[in-house]
């Protein structure tokens, strides 16, 4: 894996929103990249910052109130944040694709689906109309629709919710993207769909090679599909590794709230949860030192005062929790979460 | 589609014989009656009921009544010799016809074009004028706002003719008077449905698509931002129709509006249910063409699939 060349690299990257309450640092020196192939996850709570990160990526979140405060996005090597115009429509038109949360609200209601795929498209000299439908029609035919003709011609109330978000995932594919983003794309879906949508991600990903980013707070999705996560927690990212080692080697106290805080087949109906006590950080004012510390089991002194420094484990196991200080306790949290198991 | 538009005809004329009906006994039930004349005789009074059948029973009259009205014919009237209600609408009707629908285009259009401008520009200078223009347009009365217009642009600096109604640059002041308030509030509503819809999902999903932000305003914003307009164009058409009266007696307009007011004062019956039918049949038109408009624009409200 380590072998394959980066697509995406977020370096350092802080975004903050103005707001008449003062600026919220929704993203805090973020760094992480997604490599060729690869499906990476993205885990935390509500209001973490994932959503907005990967929005970053392609300037989707509204500038202003939101601007950047530092840091770069380098899309193939180069810095979105310095894209004018004509190089960021290319972007969002041709190398990225994005799948929203919610198919229910994130299609046009007045414009026929077909239309809507076709309209990624607009403003490309290089390609046909005949070309553009063509190109419609086998993309809806990848992701699973059938009939397509009739379909193409419907409007999004004429279609079921998983069906929406088929068409939402044909129109991010549609101009084969290099990178995809998916921001908790099975959110809204029953389960059922959910699968058969995960189904469908993990069978592209294997046809055309795309890169995928996975935004969900669903360790089953993340635990189905990804190669690699990131756990996000306040703005900042907590923890990086490969599946395996989020999950079995786990090394941060947040990461490990998380897995506890969710029943596995083995929980038997007596056992409670033990969900993570307390509330993420105000964003408004970041605290000073870890964002977690105030709800941490293991919180020390040093957790309220500095920021943890990043700690490599392997060569792709990143932690920031002093935990890892040599002249910390030690705690095993992978046999905390094995107890449970 | 088909069955949709005939299922609302079928509703607009049921609405249309309540109308007749509930009409047509109300207008007995005012005290007086249309020959009140002092300088008539008892006896030329007698005759003239009997003339205009008034001594039969009033469901007999009913009858004849409908069935006149079912040949078009609304009868004549009692206060105007020798003048049908049918001639005296003819007469009248496009002079009101004219100025109602100079009124409602620009209002319409003013309108969407000022509240989009406003929600495009939101926060900015724009935007103000146009929270004041609404404010304005939505506070001063229409016959107020006709004086003003006439003081200023007709007497004190006497751009346009303050009265009448006599070609193009007489209709001005008075299409812009009754226009005024209907402007403020579709322009309102635009604006407020603008900046509703830039926040929905859908926009983001435009945005990216990596489409200009024209063809997002245009493709995305507006058509779906503009149903809340054309759902209001119905009452619209009946408050600028009801704006016509008071602005035509402002501006001496010999349009229909004075006829309509001075036949509830002088019992004219067959010229109030004339002119009452001839009002509501309009109403009905246009709002059954705006239900069949919106069917056209968005999808979800047509009935029947194809």
């Amino acid at each position: 894996m380590a072998e394959r060349e980066n697509i995406l690299e977020i370096k350092n990257l802080s975004f903050s929103f103005k707001t008449y309450g003062g600026e919220v640092k929704a993203v805090r020196d973020v760094s992480y990249n997604l490599k060729k192939g690869e499906i990476l996850g993205i885990v935390g709570e509500s209001g973490c910052g994932k959503s907005v990160t990967a929005q970053c990526i392609m300037r989707l979140n509204p500038e202003p109130p939101g601007f950047f405060e530092g840091g770069e996005i380098l899309f193939k090597g180069k810095d979105v944040l310095k894209m004018n115009k004509k190089e960021l429509k290319e972007l969002r038109s041709k190398d990225i694709g994005f799948i929203f949360q919610d198919p229910m609200t994130s299609l046009n209601p007045t414009m026929r689906v077909g239309k809507q795929i076709e309209e990624v498209f607009n403003g490309h000299k290089d390609i046909s109309k005949a070309e553009i439908h063509e190109k419609a029609l086998n993309i809806m035919k990848l992701v699973g629709i059938s009939d397509v003709e009739k379909r193409f011609r419907q409007y999004p109330h004429e279609l079921s919710g998983g069906m929406k978000q088929r068409i939402m995932i044909a129109m991010a594919l549609v101009s084969e993207p290099s990178m995809i983003i998916c921001d908790e794309p099975t959110t809204s879906l029953d389960v059922t769909i959910e699968a058969q949508i995960l189904d469908l991600l993990l069978d592209l990903r294997s046809k055309l090679g795309t890169s995928i980013i996975m935004i969900t707070h669903d360790l089953g999705v993340i635990a189905k599909l990804c190669d690699r996560v990131v756990v996000m927690y306040g703005g900042k990212v907590v923890e990086t590794g490969t599946c395996d080692e989020i999950f079995y080697e786990t090394s941060h106290p947040y990461t490990s709230g998380l897995m506890h805080s969710i029943a596995g087949l083995e929980t038997d109906k007596d056992t409670a949860l033990k969900p993570i006590a307390g509330t993420p950080p105000d964003l408004f004012a970041p605290p000073k030192g870890c964002p977690f510390a105030a709800r941490c089991d293991y919180a020390m002194e040093v957790c309220q005062k500095n920021p943890p420094e990043q700690t490599q484990l392997t060569e792709e196991h990143m932690t920031a929790c002093w935990l890892q200080h040599p002249y910390a306790p030690k705690v095993d949290l992978r046999m905390a979460r094995k107890e449970t198991v | 589609m088909a069955k949709y538009i005939v299922k609302r005809v079928l509703a607009a004329i049921a609405t249309l014989f309540v109308l007749v009906t509930v009409v047509f006994f109300l207008v007995r039930l005012m005290p007086g009656e249309p020959f009140t004349n002092p300088k008539l005789t008892p006896e030329v009074a007698a005759n003239m009921r009997s003339y205009y059948g008034f001594d039969k029973p009033l469901i007999e009259q009913y009858g004849t009544y409908i069935n006149n009205l079912l040949h078009g014919n609304f009868g004549y009237s009692m206060k105007y010799t020798n003048k049908t209600v049918n001639s005296i609408i003819a007469e009248t009707f496009p002079f009101s016809a004219d100025l109602g629908i100079r009124a409602l285009v620009m209002a319409i259009s003013f309108g969407i074009v000022l509240g989009s401008l406003a929600a495009l520009n939101r926060g900015k200078k724009l935007d103000f004028v146009c929270v004041i223009v609404a404010i304005l347009g939505t506070s001063i009365p229409d016959f107020i706002m006709g004086c003003v217009l006439q003081y200023f642009f007709g007497i004190k600096w006497g751009l346009l003719p303050v009265a009448q109604y006599k070609g193009f640059s007489y209709t001005i002041l008075p299409a812009t008077a009754l226009a005024f308030y209907t402007l403020a509030s579709v322009s309102k509503l635009m604006r407020s449905s603008m900046l509703e819809v830039v926040q929905q999902d859908y926009i983001k999903t435009a945005k990216a698509k990596g489409l200009s932000k024209f063809r997002i305003t245009w493709k995305h914003q507006l058509r779906n931002a503009i149903m809340p307009v054309i759902t209001m164009l119905g009452p619209t058409v009946a408050s600028v129709l009801t704006g016509t009266f008071v602005i035509e007696s402002i501006f001496a307009i010999p349009g229909m509006g004075k006829y309509y007011v001075e036949s509830v004062s002088n019992n004219d019956y067959a010229m109030i249910l004339g002119m009452t039918v001839f009002y509501g049949f309009f109403l009905v038109f246009c709002n059954l063409i705006v239900d069949v408009a919106y069917g056209f624009v968005d999808p979800r409200v047509r009935i029947g699939k194809k």
